[in-house]
């Protein structure tokens, strides 16, 4: 039997988090297909088609899926799931926000934010903010898992040629609707697929301060932007930017944290990094059990200076 | 309108938990237990409704073993008017509580359920979800604001570019997520009303729910340490590692 995974798209174009969350289907299951449920959703079905080692890519187009709803994005996947043993979807705010929907329809246990599968029954997922890792089976006929996408390499975009079926919308009830969006502008790499990020926390004080000292040095290293909780908290920067157990999991090659202590809450969002540099002015802060460079320093003083040297 | 809000009894935030030497799970004898903190902006949202006039009653619901009660006096004392803990010592899954609190829905016919996204202890990010799918009634997951008028709820979400805002018939399910308020301090005169106030106990058999687990624990491990790093002197120095030593700029 095959496992499906749902695509993480905009319609226009496949988010990289789909990329890992088939990675994880193929340990499920040698036979992966792939849905891609939208509006005028032809490019993203097609991107989905190219990715190595997909058999097959569902799509779906009707207008109440433009915006990825919860409501009828989880009935088109009800309506296909007796047909897999394994449906996952990335663990981004769409995937959290859909399965849970789809498993207790189905009447089976959900397996979030899964970072290893052991078998086709057996995961591994962390709990308690990362500091204890949990090896769970499920004896239910479809496993429904979100993907950590820092626990599994993407597979690549490029490679394969699935064949494309249309399908029939299922019907939804039409109790939510789309109002609006408000997403915020960058040029800067995303958050969740950067290969380097710097985040600035509480010690920078303020928001300008972030924007004067953390969006240079982003700059100057084409990392993505950002924060712990205390810093969206603050209204530095907007919520998107949170780095942490509730906010984002990342896993870049370079983490820079910049005014960051480090509370438990933000190492379970950023501790899998391959590199970490702190830059804090306390030599008691928590963040450097986790750094593999630290510089105790007044990060207003020496941030400035590591931007213009990396000139 | 009458709304249900669940709350979760779970090791403080504060506390680093232990794993267990015989790898069964995590130690939480004698830590310090507290309202899961996204229970608690439930809680708050759901005073705050009242408070306005939108909301006329505030029932609580616990699901877990006798000590949940103290959870229950802590929103009863935040301005839950009311209640209600499934009491069981067996192990909860979240689509276990999803049904126990859609028996209590249906029997209470709650118009607005407001659940934390969360909890800090399994982080499933499942309950509400479910709930919202066994009710068959529309979800606004991890809220950042929540507006209710002519029988409608205008959820704000956390989304991961920024912020959405959706339109959902009521009844429905809102989960909340960290900027949505921020829960007040519970003051000593609140407590002591709280004590007064009703808490019905109900076991998962009064309300026709089988909870038992579909998940298997095999085991629970510690997670890989990070090697100790080093410490550097100076700017110059950092980047000097950085170029030649992680070699990653």
């Amino acid at each position: 039997m095959a496992a499906l995974v749902i695509a993480e798209h905009d319609n226009l174009s496949l988010k990289a988090a789909t990329l890992n969350a088939v990675a994880a289907a193929l340990q499920c299951s040698p036979e992966v297909d792939i849905l891609v449920a939208g509006n005028q959703s032809d490019a993203a079905a097609q991107a989905a088609a190219q990715i190595a080692g997909v058999s097959k890519v569902i799509q779906i187009d009707a207008p109440n899926l433009a915006d990825q709803l919860a409501e009828p994005l989880a009935a088109q996947i009800l309506a296909l799931a007796s047909s897999y043993t394994h449906v996952l979807a990335p663990a981004t705010a769409n995937g959290k926000n859909v399965l849970p929907r789809v498993a207790a329809k189905l009447d089976v246990a959900q397996l979030s934010d899964v970072t290893k599968i052991v078998s086709p029954d057996t995961f591994e997922r962390p709990i308690y903010a990362g500091n204890a890792i949990a090896t769970v089976q499920s004896s239910d006929p479809i496993k429904i898992i979100t993907v950590r996408t820092t626990g599994f390499d993407p597979v690549s975009a490029a490679g394969g040629s699935a064949a494309i079926e249309k399908h029939a919308v299922a019907a939804d009830a039409g109790k939510s609707a789309f109002v609006g969006r408000e997403l915020t502008k960058s040029d800067r790499p995303e958050l969740t697929a950067a290969k380097i990020i710097v985040s600035g926390g509480r010690g920078l004080g303020s928001g300008e301060k972030y924007q004067e000292l953390i969006a240079p040095l982003a700059d100057k290293l084409g990392a993505a932007l950002g924060a712990s909780r205390a810093a969206v908290d603050a209204g530095y920067v907007p919520n998107d930017y949170q780095v942490g157990q509730t906010g984002k999991i990342v896993a870049p090659q370079l983490y820079v944290a910049v005014g960051i202590s480090g509370a438990i809450q933000h190492l379970a969002g950023m501790k899998d990094s391959k590199v970490i540099v702190a830059i804090n002015k306390d030599p008691e802060a928590p963040i450097f059990s986790v750094a593999d460079y630290g510089l105790v320093a007044d990060l207003f003083t020496a941030v400035p200076e590591l931007t213009k040297a990396l000139g | 309108m009458k709304i249900l809000v669940a709350v979760k009894r779970v090791v403080d935030y504060n506390v680093k938990v232990r794993v267990k030497s015989d790898n069964s799970g995590v130690d939480i004898a004698n830590v310090k237990m507290s309202m899961n903190p996204f229970d608690e902006i439930a809680v708050e949202e759901a005073v705050r409704l009242k408070e306005a006039g939108v909301a006329t009653e505030i029932v609580v619901v616990s699901a877990g073993p006798t000590q949940c009660q103290e959870t229950l006096r802590t929103a009863l004392a935040i301005g839950a008017d009311r209640a209600i803990l499934v009491e069981t010592e067996s192990e909860l899954q979240p689509l276990a509580v999803a049904k126990l609190l859609k028996a209590l829905v249906d029997k209470e016919q709650a118009q607005m359920m407001i659940l934390g996204k969360q909890a800090i202890d399994d982080d499933s990010n499942q309950t509400g979800q479910m709930l919202a799918s066994l009710l068959d009634i529309p979800q606004g997951t991890f809220a950042s604001q929540v507006v209710v008028t002519d029988g409608k709820a205008s959820v704000t979400r956390e989304v991961d570019g920024g912020l959405e805002t959706l339109a959902l018939t009521l009844p429905a399910v809102i989960t909340t997520d960290l900027r949505l308020n921020e829960p007040r301090y519970v003051t000593l005169p609140n407590i002591m009303k709280a004590k007064k106030k009703v808490i019905d106990i109900v076991k998962p058999e009064d309300l026709g729910v089988d909870i038992s687990p579909r998940l298997k624990t095999i085991k629970v491990e510690e997670p890989p340490k990070r090697s100790a790093g080093v410490m550097v002197a100076d700017v110059a120095a950092l980047i000097e590692k950085l170029k030649n030593e992680a070699k990653v700029i």
